[in-house]
């Protein structure tokens, strides 16, 4: 056997017959790359996923599902989940066990969620601006990287928060904020989300307003002014604001207890182990409410996860067997329709075992070229994945 | 030169037998092999290749007995030995005509492959008019041509015998003729032993003998 000349025909013959041994190539490359990068980017989001929920201590919310509750709390999802009152978030910064962070995300200015929440929520998630300053005064607003570069956004500009229903006039509208800094990419829902403090969400929503202070109104829109209770009634020309400014910010004012203003969610992070206890105790005493770990919400998530993946992972393994039998067939039955080639290489002196080794060395070289090929692609998907999954999972 | 006595061969299950009592062709002949379809001819090929092994009788090839020889020893006999030239142009498809010439010394360490090897197929293909389509493939050349390509596969490891199954079989009246030309002028300057199975009675006075196989047969049956 000439091995020289077994690899020069082997190779001949692949090159000649381009199109067999490109679909063959192409076949058995999914085969290795399919499963393995599945692998891969389920491994990525799962890393991404547990990081967030694992920087989180608790949440707190309302009785509820748990599992939406970290998603509206983490992710600014589920808007619809049930509202606890602000009372609750005050109670536990109160009594000194935790640092507690109101989360309301609810609203949105076009498809970007507008997050109610505090300062310290920015120095908890790390979270950098880049151009501009922090949160200072009512209807300002610090927006996320992807937000900002997607809508084209710079300090200075406006956002105005999209109405929930068009016809419900005393029920959330529009409201122009502010845009006073712009956030660092972090690769987290952070990117796409709008900042405003909770109390700019109040007024989103129609629990706080601004509007001329009595003693500066025309008295045509006066009706009734009660010099004993201090109850002025106006009429609806009195004009209320849509935007908060330096020159109207002090007439903006709530109605009733901001106590009972609401909030989705609160981060909770425990001053010690003995504070992390006794807030478990009280919460659990508490049935209204709840208080859970986003680390162990995930991982019973990526049980069910897991349970599918190995459910695709199967199916691909059926597939991919399914794929080299047909490679097998495809081998076996062009062999067939080479006998007359394996005739004349007889003819002209070649063995058995060369015909068997050119046969054995065309298969091998399309699953070796099939191995490295997947292993390019698969570094090369290595290299890229991240971002994109960083991309998708900040919204 | 090639003899055989009392040579008998049939197919295993088969009625079909070849029987030969006597034949000789001397060294450096340019034999013609006649006869009708199924009486043997291209089996006499096969015997005296060493592909199939006799049942009985002696078959000496240049000197060697192939019946007796090992499977590897045939088989590196058949490569130094013997030059065939098959009935259909029977070329790689994938290979151009330059490899599929340089064929034998690709697939058999026996041949050992050098730079004569290119300049040999340059020349053949030179005297046998298709120097300017060796970089093509099979499909690219008229059947003449192809086969004329399948001769030079033949001559390139210079054998001592040629053996031709019918090589103008599938060819019209001129290019029979020129292809006959270019086995017998190849021969001669080899030194080689032309051995051609032919249907065409016009291509017979080009030879030094014509066997006839079923005439041969009949003798050894009386």
């Amino acid at each position: 056997m000439n091995f020289r000349g077994l690899l020069y025909l082997g190779a001949r013959y692949l090159t000649r017959h381009k199109a067999r041994t490109l679909i063959l190539v192409s076949a058995f490359t999914l085969v290795w790359l399919l499963p393995s990068l599945i692998a891969m980017v389920v491994g990525q989001v799962e890393n991404r996923i547990r990081a967030r929920a694992g920087e989180t201590p608790f949440l707190l919310g309302k009785s509820g599902s748990a599992l939406e509750l970290v998603f509206n709390g983490l992710y600014f999802t589920k808007p619809e989940i049930q509202v606890l009152p602000f009372r609750e978030v005050e109670a536990v910064q109160a009594d000194d066990l935790a640092t507690a962070i109101p989360i309301y995300s609810r609203f949105t200015a076009g498809k970007n969620r507008i997050v109610g929440t505090s300062i310290d929520y920015f120095s908890f998630r790390g979270l950098e601006i880049v151009s501009g300053r922090q949160l200072l005064r009512l209807g300002d607003c610090v927006v996320g990287a992807k937000t900002a570069e997607e809508n084209g956004i710079v300090v200075g500009d406006a956002v105005i928060s999209s109405p929930e229903t068009l016809f419900d006039l005393g029920g959330v509208y529009p409201l122009k904020m502010k845009v006073v800094g712009v956030l660092a990419r972090s690769g987290t829902p952070d990117d796409s989300a709008i900042f405003v403090d909770v109390k700019t969400c109040w007024i989103i929503e129609g629990l706080g307003h601004g509007h001329d202070g009595a003693d500066q109104l025309d008295p045509d829109k006066l009706l009734k002014s009660d010099g004993e209770t201090g109850v002025i009634r106006v009429n609806a020309a009195v004009e209320e604001y849509n935007e908060i400014t330096e020159t109207n910010a002090a007439n903006f004012h709530f109605h009733g207890d901001t106590g009972d203003h609401p909030v989705t969610a609160a981060v909770l992070i425990p001053h010690g182990v003995k504070e992390q206890a006794l807030l478990k105790g009280a919460m659990a005493a508490d049935k209204s409410l709840q208080m859970v770990s986003p680390s162990e919400e995930m991982d019973e998530l990526f049980e069910t996860v897991f349970s599918v993946q190995q459910i695709v992972l199967w199916i691909l393994f059926a597939v991919g067997v399914a794929t080299v039998l047909i490679g097998v067939l495809v081998f076996l039955l062009s062999n067939r329709l080479r006998k007359d080639e394996f005739r004349q290489l007889k003819m002209l002196g070649a063995d058995v075992s060369t015909m068997r080794a050119l046969v054995v060395y065309e298969a091998v070289f399309v699953i070796l070229v099939s191995l490295l090929l997947s292993g390019a692609l698969l570094f090369l998907f290595s290299l890229v994945t991240p971002g994109i999954v960083r991309s998708v999972l900040a919204g | 030169m090639i003899t055989c006595q009392n040579l008998k061969f049939a197919y295993p299950g088969e009625r079909f037998a070849l029987e030969i009592d006597d034949l000789c062709i001397k060294g450096g002949a340019k034999v013609a092999l006649v006869g009708a379809s199924g009486c043997g001819k291209t089996t006499l090929f096969n015997l005296i290749s060493g592909i199939l092994i006799p049942e009985s009788g002696s078959l000496d090839v240049f000197g060697e007995t192939p019946g007796s020889l090992s499977a590897s020893a045939r088989q590196q006999f058949r490569i130094r030995t013997i030059g065939m030239v098959p009935q259909n142009f029977e070329l790689l498809d994938y290979l151009t005509i330059r490899e599929n010439i340089e064929l034998p010394f690709r697939i058999t360490s026996v041949l050992s492959g050098d730079a004569s090897v290119r300049k040999r197929c340059e020349e053949l293909a030179e005297r046998s008019g298709i120097s300017d389509q060796l970089s093509k493939f099979p499909h690219e050349l008229s059947q003449g041509e192809r086969q004329r390509a399948a001769i030079c596969r033949a001559l390139i490891a210079s054998p001592a015998l040629i053996l031709a199954d019918e090589p103008t079989g599938n060819l019209d009246p001129a290019n029979q003729e020129k292809l006959v030309s270019l086995l017998l002028e190849e021969a001669d300057r080899l030194g080689s032993t032309l051995f051609m199975i032919t249907h065409e009675p016009e291509l017979i006075p080009r030879f030094d003998r014509c066997i006839d196989l079923l005439q041969l047969r009949r003798e050894a049956r009386v």
